[in-house]
């Protein structure tokens, strides 16, 4: 399959600008304004709607990217999975918004010459593209998204890899005082996510730091996340604040909470069924019929397949 | 609290109307919504679906014990329509599932039913709907005799308990929901359990206290 170039679109003309996203934000202000009013004090701990949700001005296109129609921003932003802000479709998009995204640092350690910990906003001053990926949920349910990010290489690279570094560990924030999700043991907190040390330099995984042209929302994973589309959705860890680089295969969160549903590579693959459904079909986020049929590494099996050559896909699920 | 006939009836047909509200709702937003029922409306409207079912037939199970502890008897007459309810959300849960996820695929929807346990206990849960729903008229509770019919409607019970193992074993991680159902099918048989041994000890300890002690009774 040939990866087209997308049409030349600015991130902006595809961004439907939310009025739903902005209505949400003027009755937060107007329930605020009004308990202000009541209480006549200001309390200013309490996370504000980011009405300046930043924009990314220069974000250059990318050959990786798809030519699909983009899942439209209010389902992307709407029906996500974030466990620590609760395990319904639509608590993250409620409750996220309170996540405390500054300040905010990520730490690359480990197996690495040159260690360091790198600011948010260092992070989103770097050359910044978009790349338009299809995603598929370990559920079955698909959607296609504007991310605005980088390479993840060109980060590792920058700390040099030792020979000892085979595998990449990405830690998630646990923010208990805006997460309510963590208090309860639903997964093992904090969420913990691995590749290979290949799969992490391969170009199509980045790091996110947007959607849709815009700074990503709390519940897509801000500030920071990481984004493998040839795998499950739960693969691409949100809100990271420390990728270690490790000489043994690190244990996800999903892996510890259910071995035989979940393994570590969770390549996207209608072949291997999860135990308890189909993954031959997926739905098309909001399309009614499920009659997509779901392909190997989700579509990206000419840049991808190489990397598990001779390896049974079957038992490294 | 004794009713007049024609205020169960009332009752009862306003009942009618309200058991239909949830699937109106569906339907309606189904056609001319379909925003309201979120980004996955197709998984919304199957779930929802098959929610109502699983609650009907817990306030199906809950009539008697209801009935036993307030004594309003008239309840009863409510049984009926609400078992069918919980029949006819049944159906339609599994329609939803036969159109959405398999756009009626009679050879995926097999493999589905034999490969996945969770969809074999739910459609097992169907099946064994089917008897009690067609032996529900009064036609059929005189061609069985009320001892058979009572019999063969105590499959409810399993049904119940088939229809939460379906729901807990449907769930990806998060076990709150279907444990909450679990605990109330718990209740509800736990009562009709405990109504059982009270009643078997009662007649035991009658016949002991004609006859015999109970315990020594074969000594």
């Amino acid at each position: 399959m040939l990866i087209k170039r997308p049409l030349d679109v600015l991130p902006s003309e595809i961004t439907p600008q939310p009025v739903y996203n902005r209505r949400r934000e003027f009755m937060k202000a107007a329930a605020a304004g009004a308990i202000l009013a009541a209480t006549g004090c200001s309390d200013d701990t309490e996370s504000a709607p980011d009405a300046t949700r930043e924009k990314f001005t220069s974000v250059a296109t990318s050959r990786f990217s798809t030519v699909e129609k983009p899942t439209e921003y209010k389902h992307v932003t709407g029906y996500n999975n974030y466990y620590e802000f609760g395990t319904e479709k639509s608590d993250p998009a409620l409750y996220a918004g309170h996540l405390k995204t500054r300040p905010w640092t990520v730490s690359v350690e480990g197996e690495c010459l040159k260690p360091r910990t790198f600011g948010i906003e260092e992070l989103i001053k770097r050359p910044l593209e978009e790349r338009v990926y299809r995603l598929r949920c370990v559920e079955a349910w698909s959607m296609v998204i504007p991310w605005v990010g980088f390479e993840l290489n060109a980060l590792l690279k920058e700390v040099e890899p030792t020979g000892n570094a085979k595998f990449v560990e990405f830690v998630t924030a646990v923010q208990p005082d805006t997460m309510q999700g963590v208090h309860v043991p639903v997964l093992d907190w904090p969420y913990v996510e691995g590749l290979r040390i290949d799969e992490a330099m391969h170009p199509l995984t980045i790091l996110a730091v947007g959607i849709f042209g815009e700074a990503l929302p709390g519940q897509n994973g801000a500030p920071v996340r990481l984004v493998v589309p040839w795998k499950y959705g739960f693969k691409s860890g949100k809100s990271i604040v420390k990728i270690r680089l490790v000489a043994q295969q690190p244990r996800t969160a999903w892996e510890k909470a259910s071995p035989t549903e979940y393994g570590f590579y969770s390549n996207v693959n209608p072949n291997v069924d999860h135990p308890r459904w189909s993954q031959e079909t997926e739905r098309r986020i909001p399309e009614f019929f499920s009659r997509r049929p779901t392909v190997i590494f989700n579509g990206y099996g000419d840049q991808v397949a190489g990397l598990y050559a001779g390896m049974d896909l079957k038992k490294y699920f | 609290m004794r009713p007049s006939q024609s205020l169960v009836s009332v009752i009862k047909a306003t009942l009618f109307v309200a058991a239909l509200v949830p699937f109106a709702r569906l339907a309606v937003s189904a056609v001319w919504f379909p925003d309201a029922l979120g980004a996955n409306p197709a998984e919304f409207i199957t779930r929802s679906l098959g929610d109502w079912c699983l609650r009907f037939l817990l306030i199906t199970l809950a009539i008697t014990p209801l009935r036993r502890i307030t004594g309003w008897n008239w309840l009863l007459r409510l049984r009926r329509m609400l078992g069918l309810f919980a029949f006819f959300y049944g159906v339609v849960h599994f329609s939803s599932y036969i159109a959405f996820d398999h756009v009626f695929d009679a050879v995926a929807i097999l493999k589905d039913i034999v490969k996945r346990p969770f969809i074999t206990v739910g459609f097992t849960a169907l099946v064994l709907l089917v008897p009690l729903a067609v032996t529900s008229t009064n036609a059929m509770v005189r061609r069985l005799g009320a001892h058979n019919w009572r019999a063969l409607h105590r499959l409810v019970y399993p049904i119940a308990a088939l229809g939460v193992l379906h729901f807990w074993w449907m769930v990806k991680r998060d076990i709150t929901e279907p444990a909450i159902y679990a605990a109330i099918l718990a209740l509800l048989l736990g009562y009709r359990l405990a109504a059982y041994l009270r009643e078997t000890l009662a007649l035991r300890w009658a016949r002991g206290a004609n006859g015999p002690p109970a315990t020594s009774r074969r000594g």
